[in-house]
């Protein structure tokens, strides 16, 4: 058996929840206030995801660096290789909101898309 | 002849923009927005993370991307503005005068005029640490503009004085970066940004949130090279004993927002001492006739979308009020606030002005659990909402119906508290 404690973040009460797991499978969430508490809880503790967002240097733009952003959450622990994807990769502007800068970050499956136009 | 606007709106950021639209769409269009900047978006262009717009668009965007909706909004309707260029003085008879360098200093006239300045952040100097002022320290706003827009890191080892969220995100944003962050120190027991923050930004890399601390001491001549942090008692005072030294070539402070209000200063408008914003009544106006205030000069918030929302209330009212359609606003209802709630936005209600409802924000003073919000017309309680928790960090609303204002006899007070 295992524990894990997290804090729950769908609303202010941040209430903190203990999930017990057995061999990876949840056997019991205490702590949550509601419903919406042990379904953030199951999700935190099997499949955490995250939105991971950073820049990428631009040549020829009015600004020097895009915003980028993964299309859909990444799995939490891809966080850092998503980011590795990004090191020394420069773009052309003009660049519009959508564009692919990444496909297929670090073997996700997610896109890297710009979040900012920039023109040239 | 002195060029002459209907609606002057100054600042460009979300809370400008939005504002241009719905003045725009109330039927002006003879409209100009100035923003100082080299790009309109305001401070949201260098807030690269997301969890923007979730009530607005239904979506979560990032930063850029909620501008961009706006300003494309603006750009449509082909809305005038000027980049680059400052309002650098308003006369109470509404003359603006703008200052770029292109074209010099110019004076034009507006009907209307609409703050949207947004914030700033309270300088470093109002931070009590003894010592040298080594290079190495920011602001997390200068940070992250550094970061984030110019492309440059300060530094490899943070530490970070506050918990405000703009600290919070620079947290990430500096792990992410390759950044060690050291530590989070907070004065305060608690935490003054948001508990979504708290989670991704510092749980999910490990970095340390030590509440009610502070630094005591900084370290290095030229070059910051390290921090000394204390635990602090109830009334904020550094522990003896209780000192440890982190290692850091950067310190970023992130201490707080002021709303930037010299302008309104000069030119009579009122301020909260509250909020460092003007006072407003429910359309959003000044006492200073024909000068309409909205966004974060007006209060420091957390969620643009209530932004938005607020600078559409600002625009409409201040159309109507350009095309004479401001019928006799007659006695206004003052709002008050006590107990545990620090102030009220708007500050008074006129019943015979207002839309069907008006949303009322507020911050309470710290926090409370298991208390209930309470409102009363007069000396007559008529709501009594029970919250779980009530932080400071996080803004509270209450929705006023202009009928249940119509149907109370000899109104004159509202007034909204925490209580049992
Ligand atoms: C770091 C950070 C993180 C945030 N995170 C979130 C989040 O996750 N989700 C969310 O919903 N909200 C978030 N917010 C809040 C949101 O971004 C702000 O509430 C919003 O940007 C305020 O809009 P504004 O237009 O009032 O101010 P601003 O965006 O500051 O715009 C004001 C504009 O006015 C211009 N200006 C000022 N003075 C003059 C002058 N004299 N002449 C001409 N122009 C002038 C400025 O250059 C600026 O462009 C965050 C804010 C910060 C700072
Ligand atoms: S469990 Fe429910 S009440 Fe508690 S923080 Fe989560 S959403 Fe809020």
């Amino acid at each position: 058996m295992e524990e894990r404690h997290l804090t729950c973040i769908r609303c202010p009460l941040g209430c903190q929840i203990t999930v017990t797991l057995d061999n990876g499978e949840v056997v019991n969430v205490t702590g949550n206030t509601c419903k919406r508490g042990d379904q953030y809880a199951r999700k935190e503790v099997t499949d955490p995801t995250r939105t991971v967002t950073s820049i990428v240097r631009v040549n020829g733009g009015d600004v020097a660096m895009v915003s980028v952003k993964t299309k859909t959450d990444v799995p939490k622990d891809k966080i850092f290789d998503v980011l590795e994807t990004l090191t020394d990769v420069v773009v052309e502007a003009p660049v519009h909101i959508g564009d692919v800068i990444v496909a297929d970050a670090a073997g996700t499956g997610v896109d890297i898309i710009a979040t900012k136009q920039v023109n040239a | 002849m002195m060029k002459t606007y209907d609606i002057i709106v100054i600042g460009g950021g979300p809370a400008g923009l939005a504002a241009g639209v719905a003045a725009h769409d109330a039927g002006v269009d003879n409209i100009l927005i100035v923003e100082r900047d080299d790009h309109l978006g305001g401070i949201l262009n260098q807030c690269i993370h997301n969890g923007f717009g979730l009530h607005t668009f239904k979506e979560e965007l990032t930063g850029p991307e909620y501008a961009q909706r706006f300003i494309d909004q603006v750009l449509e309707r082909e809305i005038p503005y000027v980049l680059n260029t400052m309002v650098v003085d308003m006369s109470e008879d509404k003359v603006v005068t703008l200052m770029s360098r292109e074209r010099g200093i110019e004076t034009v006239q507006a009907k209307a005029i609409i703050l949207a300045m947004g914030c700033r952040e309270r300088p470093r100097g109002a931070l009590n640490i003894p010592g040298y002022r080594p290079a190495g320290i920011y602001s997390a706003g200068t940070a992250q503009r550094l970061v984030n827009i110019e492309g440059y890191m300060p530094g490899k080892k943070v530490v970070i004085l506050g918990s405000g969220d703009i600290g919070l995100i620079m947290a990430r944003r500096m792990t992410f970066e390759g950044a060690k962050v050291q530590c989070v120190a907070e004065v305060m027991p608690y935490s003054g940004g948001l508990k979504r923050n708290i989670v991704q930004c510092l749980d999910d890399f490990d970095i340390p949130l030590l509440l009610s601390h502070t630094v005591v001491n900084i370290h290095g001549k030229d070059r910051l090279t390290g921090v000394t942090i204390a635990e602090v008692d109830e009334r904020r005072r550094p522990i003896p004993g209780t000192e440890t030294y982190y290692d850091c070539d950067t310190l970023l402070l992130s201490v707080g927002l002021i709303p930037e209000n010299e302008l309104s200063h000069n030119s009579g408008v009122q301020i909260s001492p509250v909020t460092n914003g003007p006072v407003v009544d429910e359309t959003m106006a000044t006492n200073h006739e024909g000068v309409f205030a909205c966004g974060n000069v007006l209060h420091v918030h957390d969620l643009v979308d209530y932004v938005s929302e607020e600078a559409g209330t600002a625009g409409r009212h201040a159309a109507e009020y350009v095309q004479g359609k401001v019928a006799d606003k007659g006695e206004a209802v003052v709002l008050k606030a006590v107990d545990g709630v620090r102030y009220t936005v708007p500050a008074t209600i006129h019943v015979n002005s207002m839309d069907d409802k008006v949303t009322v924000r507020f911050r309470v003073a710290g926090v409370f659990k298991n208390r209930y919000i309470g409102v009363y017309f007069n000396d007559e309680r008529k709501v009594h909402r029970r919250k779980q928790v009530m932080a400071p960090g996080e803004m509270e609303q209450v929705i006023l119906r202009k009928a249940d204002l119509e149907a109370f006899d000899g109104l004159h007070t509202i007034t909204i508290k925490v209580e049992d």
